[in-house]
């Protein structure tokens, strides 16, 4: 049963990405988007490290990448949901439905191509970060425990993008999926640390959940000493609560036939 | 034999022609909330964020003003513009797609007819998003250093840039085979947008690439044409390249978009 359950997520997992395969137009935009943030905020906003307070030792290209690691998992996982909402929409959905017993596999299914999707993104954002002479100070383990932040990310906008496809079963609620997602990531501290934001954001951004995962991520980036326990719990935290939203979506979509 | 004189024979005015469909593309635009709403809104939600983010970039030295608000509004009228690119384009390929081009071709209209129509609902987006975003940006604290005629001149700079760039939306709506396909255009259009000295003065970016880049892509000077009203007051040389480079934009996509839509006429 264990078998079957893996082997019909496998089954849709394989299925998307074959189609982004012979589609390349769906995949590269995505793709391109988190790249054209981090080169034209670390290349056009670099002299904000020269701004008084500003005290990051990695230098403003680490600081950004610390943004785009977060934007490039979370929009792996909302532009998958795009998917969903594409096959819920024109009726593939309600097939896979009826051909699965136990539909999680569904949502695992999907996830397995989030997670390619934001794996191939993080690659190349990675990449062009270190040609342009990105520092990286912190070790080993510190990159691990980065990376490890980005993939519960990447589950959790998943998990989001999943249970808003699933309710509405329509390409047109995509703005639903992109606008809370850019919310989340915006009002946290994206060009400069939260001493430095001035006004309502940064009062907000002391309540936006991303902001410990990114000051953690930055932190662990720079070998600096990083909350990183605290980071860990918000972002499993936040990925438990969308589960939850996911699967009721799940059961909205079984209830619609 | 020339055909088109006999098809036009007992055609309405040219002028008539454009009225009718300016007021069916106006009252479009009207109808689709979806697509006023995200043009206007989305612009004022980054220039909100940005203003209170990125305010501590007017401590840098040279830095022109001491307000970022300020700074950052020249950028919501370029972001109206890339929604022009993608609404103008989609209802174009909306337009071939439910067939409304076929029956067009049954009726002696003219091509710039058609242009001038689908440009119409454009304007009256632009229009209606430059004063809003001048009302917001006001309210919000940001000034315009070139006064109430400056605003004015803001207002027309804008709309011509709104106009360039739902020019370019008309080359894409003639190209795409489906509305979708207008949307990819989306992130190649925000490309140009950041690549430009939307968040800094092109002279305090320090990256050389970026710089280069910033200094060839005709945004920049339109950013700066908005900027200049809103910071210096007038500056002729900073407006003239705005107006110059949204004048070379929007010549260049009509001609193009005139070309494609009269060839388009022409099959059967």
């Amino acid at each position: 049963m264990i078998a079957r359950y893996f082997s019909v997520a496998g089954g849709i997992a394989r299925r998307l990405l074959d189609t982004f395969v012979h589609s390349p137009a769906l995949f590269v935009p995505p793709l391109l988007m988190p790249l054209f943030f981090f080169v034209a905020f670390a290349g056009g906003l670099s002299a904000i490290d020269a701004a008084p307070g500003f005290d990051y030792p990695a230098g403003y290209t680490a600081f950004e990448f610390g943004f785009v690691l977060l934007q490039a998992s979370a929009f792996g996982g909302v532009f998958t949901g795009f998917s969903i909402a594409a096959d819920f929409q024109f009726g593939f959905g309600r097939r896979l439905l009826l051909a699965t017993p136990h539909r999680t596999a569904l949502i695992l299914g999907y996830g397995i191509v989030s997670l390619v999707r934001a794996a191939i993104t993080v690659a190349v954002v990675t990449a062009v970060g270190l040609v342009a002479g990105m520092e990286v100070l912190g070790d080993g383990t510190d990159i691990v425990a980065l990376y490890g932040l980005a993939l519960i990310v990447n589950i959790a906008g998943t998990l989001f993008a999943a249970g808003v496809a699933l309710r509405f079963r329509s390409l047109q609620a995509t703005p639903l999926m992109m606008v809370p997602t850019f919310l989340f990531l915006f009002l946290a501290p994206v060009y400069v640390p939260r001493e430095l934001l001035g006004g309502w954001v940064h009062t907000v951004s002391a309540f936006d959940p991303a902001t410990a995962i990114m000051e953690t991520i930055r932190d662990l980036l720079a070998g600096q000493p990083a909350d990183f326990l605290l980071a860990l719990g918000v972002a499993v935290g936040l990925a438990a609560a969308l589960a939850v939203f996911a699967i009721r979506g799940l059961r909205s979509a079984e209830a619609a036939g | 034999m020339n055909g088109a004189p006999t098809a036009q024979r007992g055609a309405p005015p040219l002028r008539v022609q454009v009225k009718e469909l300016a007021r069916r593309s106006i009252l479009r635009t009207i109808r689709q909330p979806a697509i006023i709403v995200p043009a206007t809104i989305f612009p004022l939600i980054l220039l909100a964020i940005n203003s209170a983010g990125l305010d501590s970039a007017t401590t840098l030295p040279g830095f022109p003003t001491d307000s970022y608000l300020t700074f950052a509004l020249a950028f919501a009228f370029l972001q109206a513009g890339v929604f022009a690119v993608i609404g103008t384009g989609q209802n174009l390929a909306e337009d071939q797609v439910s067939g409304f081009w076929n029956r067009m071709q049954l009726t002696p209209i003219r091509p710039a007819a058609l242009v001038a129509g689908q440009l119409a609902g454009t304007l009256a987006l632009g229009l209606f998003q430059a004063a809003t975003y001048i009302t917001v940006g006001l309210i919000a604290g940001g000034h315009i250093q070139a006064g109430i005629p400056g605003a004015l001149v803001l207002i027309a700079l804008a709309t011509l840039i709104t106009l360039a760039f739902g020019s370019i939306g008309l080359i894409a709506g003639m190209r795409a085979n489906t509305p979708e396909n207008v949307q990819g255009l989306f992130p190649v259009v925000f490309v140009f947008l950041f690549m430009s000295s939307m968040a800094m003065p092109r002279n305090l970016i320090e990256t050389d690439w970026f710089r280069t880049i910033a200094t060839y892509n005709p945004v920049s000077y339109m950013i700066e044409g908005i900027r200049s009203l809103l910071i210096f007051g007038w500056d002729t040389e900073a407006l003239a390249l705005g107006f110059g480079c949204a004048t070379v934009i929007l010549v260049g996509a009509l001609t193009v978009a005139s070309l494609s839509i009269k060839g388009r006429m022409v099959r059967t």
